[in-house]
């Protein structure tokens, strides 16, 4: 009886999502406040009855009652708590339900803190995440429906995909879904602007932070599955260029643009038609993601048996959505004018060059990702195009980007000027050459060319971000919390290229066979097999291995790579033995059984490995910094703060 | 050209691709690529029940055969076992099992109480056979022609209507020499 109550309380939430839609876009274009009125409400209710269908199913999951197929296919009695609290988006029908019920949460935030917008404009928002949720509702209920029921029930389930038995890949999902869905509101913000016909400065400084935030939950998102690949799939990689990793890392490219664009378009009133063509993007490549993975279109091992109703109701949902989008967009984006022009030296110039560089590289991994699709369509062979395509061309793009930033930075709205900003550069370049140089050459020695310069551009970028907070400290000027966070997100993305320059660099790797007591070299440090044990978990045994890690003939460290068999999906995993230490990690995952005794081992030094998601980690903290700024907290002073502002930045 | 009409073009173009991604994916969902009108992979395997006897793949070329993956581990088998007794029943086609990663006790007790519809089982412990196979998860169910050729793949639980709209039609146009 109680699967069946959170079915209907998603029909019901399917209805409010009608009216969300309806009265919130017909109420706002009549100008009648009553018909505006019911759409709060209607956002409210949405929420309570998409979080008791939440509920209702998480329900399902910790009773055991496997009479519901979902919890049947994706739990078992052996399993933990915990995991089948997050099994719930193990599969394709519960990371529906995610989806619905973070886009009900994010609706009701913007109902909560839009109550200083325009009535007509909140009105339209609300409108808008209206058709979104009454698209995701419909899939649900129509193509995936989490309560179906079976009958006979199960004897017991058929477990969780044990890849997925891992703390940080049950955090990952709700994560990178808040980022994909939070774009949803940078588009809801921006189809209303396009609806109204009116677009100023006062419409970026309500988008921003609400973009920002979406951002800083993809990229927290996107490292978390990122540090689980490293550590769970025993390849000792931390990026792959798998179509669903894609999907995420267009999107936050993408969004990447987009907080800049905006941030023009809030300042100097310029990129509007830009930003707006931006927000679309943003949400129109996390709607394209969902696509990808849930529909199968793309072979990936992330996909499992698909359902071709299923990708066809998302293109149907796709199509409607965004090209409806995009024709609002040819229709109105021509009425908007920008005020004034700017010099090609000028603030607004690098950003519209940082821009266009990372939507090239949000291109690259597009054309990338769907080659394949192409020639199907085109019935031509299938190729993939391969970690060759991107490895070939993504890094000279980023490097491209890391220099238009260190450069940028010191350039000055409206106009081009050389003096003060042509010293900082010129100490900051030489700095930057200096110390990174410098560090790699002594504490690696020489490598690659490439990565050399990537190891001093990131070092570029961190010295040129730091001018400005110095100089404002050592004029005692306030550093307010926007401009630390901008400092602290770009001092990560200069961590973010140096690691990944390293490491791709400077790994020391070795496949060997080791019996007990044999011993690989490994650069300076020896790893020495010692012995084989069996390990056993509450739903899975397997043997772990113990190596000692020995420097100069002493033992370093100690790492025990394990080998899981699940038993009721009858799958192994790795989990690799990582000793983490503040240079570089340990790393080694046990392989197969090669008989008498003899296993394979992969024995990596992965150097400042850990920097890449710390690198994210900034990045995020940054955003957020810049978020919890004074002046997006007081909306009814929001006029007078951007006067105040504006004076704030011209200094 | 209105240059902000250029987004709504590419997109249509995209859209277009999307389309016949998703039309041709049923192919890809049904039988990954590689197998379909190919030989059927060689295996030889321990006959469950009967110890020191092996099966081989060649000991059914000439007339058209079905291979069933399944496991006592697996929940949807259990719920397609009723429709393939009733396949078996019909006489039709040789049912061959292919016990996957199972223990061979829990496997012929699941056969003794629920029924046996395969002419003979092949036990795959390791599941080298099924990687030969491409499978993924069981079920999964295989029709191989006369010539030993690979004509389709269903996965997921069969049925009656499977049965007849996917398996039977290709026993009448292709499975007869």
């Amino acid at each position: 009886m109680i699967p069946e109550l959170g079915q209907f309380a998603l029909v019901l939430a399917l209805l409010l999502s009608a009216a969300q839609a309806v009265f919130g876009l017909v109420g706002a274009h009549r100008g009648d406040a009553r018909w505006m009125a019911v759409v709060r409400p209607a956002v409210a209710g949405q929420f309570v009855l998409v979080s008791f269908a939440m509920g209702v199913l998480i329900h399902a999951f910790v009773t055991f009652d496997f009479s519901v197929l979902y919890v049947a296919s994706n739990s078992n009695s052996a399993l933990p708590t915990f995991y089948r609290v997050s099994a719930l988006w193990g599969a394709h029908e519960g990371s529906l339900l995610l989806w619905v019920w973070i886009l009900a949460s994010w609706t009701l935030a913007v109902a909560a803190l839009s109550r200083n917008l325009p009535a007509g404009f909140a009105s339209r928002v609300m409108g808008i995440l209206g058709i979104v949720s009454l698209g995701f509702l419909l899939f649900t209920l129509y193509t995936s429906n989490p309560f179906t029921r079976l009958f006979p029930p199960a004897a017991d389930g058929r477990d969780l995909n044990p890849v997925l038995q891992d703390p940080a890949l049950a955090i990952h999902p709700p994560l990178l879904y808040m980022g994909y869905v939070g774009f949803a509101v940078a588009f809801a913000f921006a189809c209303a602007a396009m609806l109204e016909g009116k677009l100023d400065q006062t419409w970026a400084r309500w988008t921003r932070p609400w973009t920002t935030l979406a951002w800083c939950f993809l990229s927290v998102g996107i490292a978390l599955g990122s540090w689980w690949a490293y550590y769970e799939l025993g390849w000792g990689g931390y990026w792959f260029w798998d179509p669903v990793e894609n999907a995420s890392f267009m999107p936050w490219l993408v969004g990447t643009a987009l907080i800049h664009s905006l941030a023009v378009t809030e300042k100097r009133g310029l990129f509007k038609s830009w930003t707006l063509l931006l927000a679309i993007l943003a949400f129109s490549l996390s709607l394209l993601g969902t696509f990808l993975v849930r529909s199968g279109v793309l072979v990936s091992v992330h996909s499992f048996a698909a359902d071709p109703a299923r990708g066809f109701f998302i293109l149907v949902f796709l199509v409607i959505m965004i090209l409806g989008a995009l024709i609002l967009y040819a229709w109105r984006a021509p009425l908007l004018k920008s005020p004034a022009g700017f010099d090609g030296g000028s603030r607004e110039a690098f950003l519209l060059y940082n821009n266009i560089a990372l939507v090239l590289a949000a291109l690259v991994v597009f054309i990338g990702t769907l080659a394949p699709l192409v020639n199907d369509a085109l019935g031509l062979q299938a190729i993939s195009v391969g970690p060759g395509w991107f490895s070939k061309s993504f890094p000279y793009l980023a490097l491209a980007l890391v220099v238009l930033v260190s450069v940028g930075i010191h350039s000055a709205w409206k106009r081009g000027r050389v003096g003060e900003s042509g010293r900082r550069l010129i100490i900051g370049a030489v700095a930057a050459l200096v110390i990174g140089l410098g560090f790699t050459l002594s504490v690696y020695g020489p490598g690659q060319w490439l990565s050399l310069v990537g190891v001093v551009f990131g070092c570029w970028v961190i010295v040129s971000s730091l001018f400005d907070p110095i100089d404002r400290w050592r004029r005692k000027l306030t550093l307010s919390r926007a401009v630390l966070g901008m400092t602290i997100a770009h001092m990560g993305f200069g961590v973010c290229v140096i690691a990944v320059s390293t490491v791709e660099a400077y790994t020391v790797e070795r496949d060997v066979a080791l019996a007990p007591g044999e011993t690989v070299a490994l650069g300076d440090y020896a790893y020495r097999f010692e012995s084989l044990e069996p390990v056993e978990g509450p739903n899975y045994d397997g043997v772990r291995a113990k190596i000692t890690v020995l420097r100069d003939g002493l033992a370093v460290s100690e790492i025990f790579p394990e080998k899981r068999n699940y038993w009721v999906q009858r799958s192994t995993m790795t989990e690799a033995g990582i000793d983490t230490r503040w240079n570089m990690d340990l790393f080694a995952a046990l392989g197969e059984d090669l008989g008498a005794n003899r296993w394979s081992f992969r024995a990596q030094l992965r150097p400042l490995i850990n920097y890449v998601w710390l690198a994210a980690g900034l990045m995020a903290l940054g955003g957020a910094l810049a978020i919890s700024d004074r002046r997006y907290r007081s909306r009814q002073q929001a006029a007078s703060a951007a006067a105040h502002d504006t004076a704030a930045e011209a200094t | 050209m209105n240059r902000f009409i250029l987004p709504v073009v590419i997109f249509v173009a995209l859209a277009g691709v999307l389309y016949v991604g998703v039309r041709h994916s049923p192919n890809k969902s049904t039988m990954v690529s590689a197998l379909l009108g190919k030989p059927v992979p060689t295996f030889e395997l321990p006959v469950l029940g009967a110890p020191g006897r092996t099966i081989r793949s060649a000991e059914f070329a000439g007339q058209p055969w079905v291979l069933n993956v399944w496991g006592t581990w697996c929940v949807e088998c259990r719920i397609e076992h009723e429709a393939l007794l009733a396949i078996a029943r019909e006489k039709r086609v040789p049912l061959v099992g292919l016990n996957w990663k199972d223990e061979d006790d829990a496997a012929q007790q699941w056969l003794a109480t629920l029924g046996d519809p395969y002419v003979v089982t092949a036990v795959d412990k390791e599941g080298r056979t099924a990687i030969d196979f491409g499978v993924y998860g069981a079920p999964e169910t295989f029709f191989i022609d006369a010539a030993g050729l690979v004509q389709y793949r269903h996965v997921g639980a069969m049925t009656a209507e499977v049965w007849e709209r996917e398996f039977l039609s290709r026993l009448t146009t292709r499975g007869l020499p």
